[in-house]
């Protein structure tokens, strides 16, 4: 399925955009970080948990952890947010 | 010929600012990593090539990136500094930020430790590809306990910093930790001990002086000229040890009473362990974390802080708000040896004089 990228992670991607596969938000992250190497720390911590200014949708609808389903032609999108100012 | 090169880290990226032997040309190499907090960039001084740099951005986790040809490129970390997962079921904790990055013994290439924030010990034996936990004090209930909560601590969060490696024995390490105080192996990290003997704690509390957990250290520096000697900036003024001794002696009680002996940063002499520069900061009330009065100075000792003496010739004599974090402060080899502060509204000084001029 696609992943939309934001900004601040293009450094690994190059792109907008990126392909990826999984049946879990898990496995969909972890298929990411095989591709692009260091990306999933970037957004999940050694607990396993979101990072605090990072949210994943899945079509549309917010997700609150890895466990989260997926399945073929979800549209994945990693949000950072731009807190602060 | 570029003979001194001056690494700064910032909220905004790191610069490398590269200057001749008399420090009068300087050529800006920067920013690298523009707008991801570096908390430290750090020379690997036993091959004068690689450069590690602890990173993040506001809103993305660290990671720790690797240069082997000064920066020209670089490489990130496979697998950064990390705490271990906790049990199902159980409140783990997660690294917010690396703060501290300290190559290991000349014995020991591509050794490198780091301390994180909040408090943990790594280590990478692959030029800092790899980080693993060293020693067991991230995990360790007693050390738990004195390092308290994420909610302690700083407002950028509990820090272990200022790893010092005896160049003399690798087997001989210290660290600080804000809070939990200093500790010291003489087994190559396999076991530590507490070395808070002599160090004073905030008045009005009641704290317990005998428990790590109440003490501050900031800034811990061991003098190259004698490795016996370490001074240290904490949060209850400044301290200077001479090993065997267990006992740290706060020299900072000599500074002129209007100023005290609150600081963060320390930097000390490379030939003469007799003399160090500390920043002092304002540390009454709510702690503004400014200069004294808006009058910014470096205070040196030269006589291992018996006596010290106010360098703020060519410094705002008013109205300078600002002052100088933990590894903001520091100076190069040359004679006479050249000083150098970045300060908390990103100015960044020197002296080429060893403080007499700025």
């Amino acid at each position: 399925m696609k992943v939309l990228i934001p900004s601040a992670l293009r450094s690994y991607t190059q792109s907008s955009q990126a392909e990826a596969s999984g049946s879990t938000l898990n496995e969909v992250l972890v298929d990411l970080d095989r591709q692009y190497p260091g990306i999933r720390f970037r957004i999940i911590d050694e607990q396993q948990q979101i990072r605090r200014h990072i949210r994943i949708f899945v079509n549309g609808v917010s997700v609150n952890g890895l466990a989260q389903t997926i399945q073929p032609g979800d549209d994945v999108v990693i949000v950072q947010a731009l807190s602060g100012g | 010929m570029t003979t001194i090169a001056l690494l700064v880290s910032t909220r905004k990226g790191a610069w490398i600012f590269r200057a001749d032997a008399m420090r009068t040309t300087w050529e800006v190499d920067g920013p690298h990593f523009l707008g991801h907090i570096i908390s430290h960039l750090v020379l690997d001084p036993r091959d004068q090539t690689t450069l590690l740099a602890a990173a993040k951005t506001g809103h993305l986790g660290p990671t720790i990136f690797r240069s082997t040809n000064w920066g020209r490129t670089w490489q990130e970390a496979a697998q950064p500094p990390a705490f271990a997962k906790a049990p199902e079921g159980e409140t783990g904790r997660a690294v917010d930020h690396t703060f501290w990055l300290t190559p290991a013994h000349r014995d020991e290439p591509d050794v490198w430790y780091a301390g994180t924030s909040p408090q943990g010990l790594f280590r990478s034996t692959d030029g800092g590809v790899t980080w693993s936990a060293f020693s067991s004090i991230n995990e360790d209930p007693q050390y738990r306990e004195w390092m308290g909560s994420e909610k302690d601590g700083t407002p950028d969060g509990p820090k272990l910093h200022s790893i010092i490696v005896d160049p003399r024995d690798p087997n001989h390490l210290y660290f600080g930790m804000s809070g939990g105080g200093v500790h010291e192996s003489l087994d190559h990290g396999e076991t530590w001990r507490v070395l808070i003997t002599g160090m004073e704690v905030v008045e009005g509390y009641d704290f317990d002086a005998s428990k790590p957990t109440f003490h501050d250290p900031h800034c811990l520096r061991i003098c190259p000229s004698n490795p016996d000697r370490i001074y240290q900036q904490n949060h209850c003024g400044i301290y200077r040890i001479d090993r065997p001794s267990e006992s740290w002696v706060r020299i900072g009680r000599n500074m002129p009473e209007e100023v005290g002996d609150i600081g963060f940063t320390m930097t000390v002499h490379p030939r003469d362990d007799k003399t160090a520069w500390v920043f002092p900061m304002d540390g009454t009330e709510v702690w503004p974390r400014t200069s004294p009065d808006g009058k910014p100075a470096v205070y040196a000792t030269h006589d291992g802080g018996e006596t010290w003496q106010r360098k703020d010739a060519g410094m705002p004599k008013e109205q300078a708000w600002w002052t100088v974090k933990r590894q903001a402060m520091c100076c190069d080899s040359h004679d006479p040896l050249g000083l150098y502060f970045g300060t908390t509204s990103g100015e960044l000084w020197m002296s080429r004089d060893e403080g007499r001029n700025w």
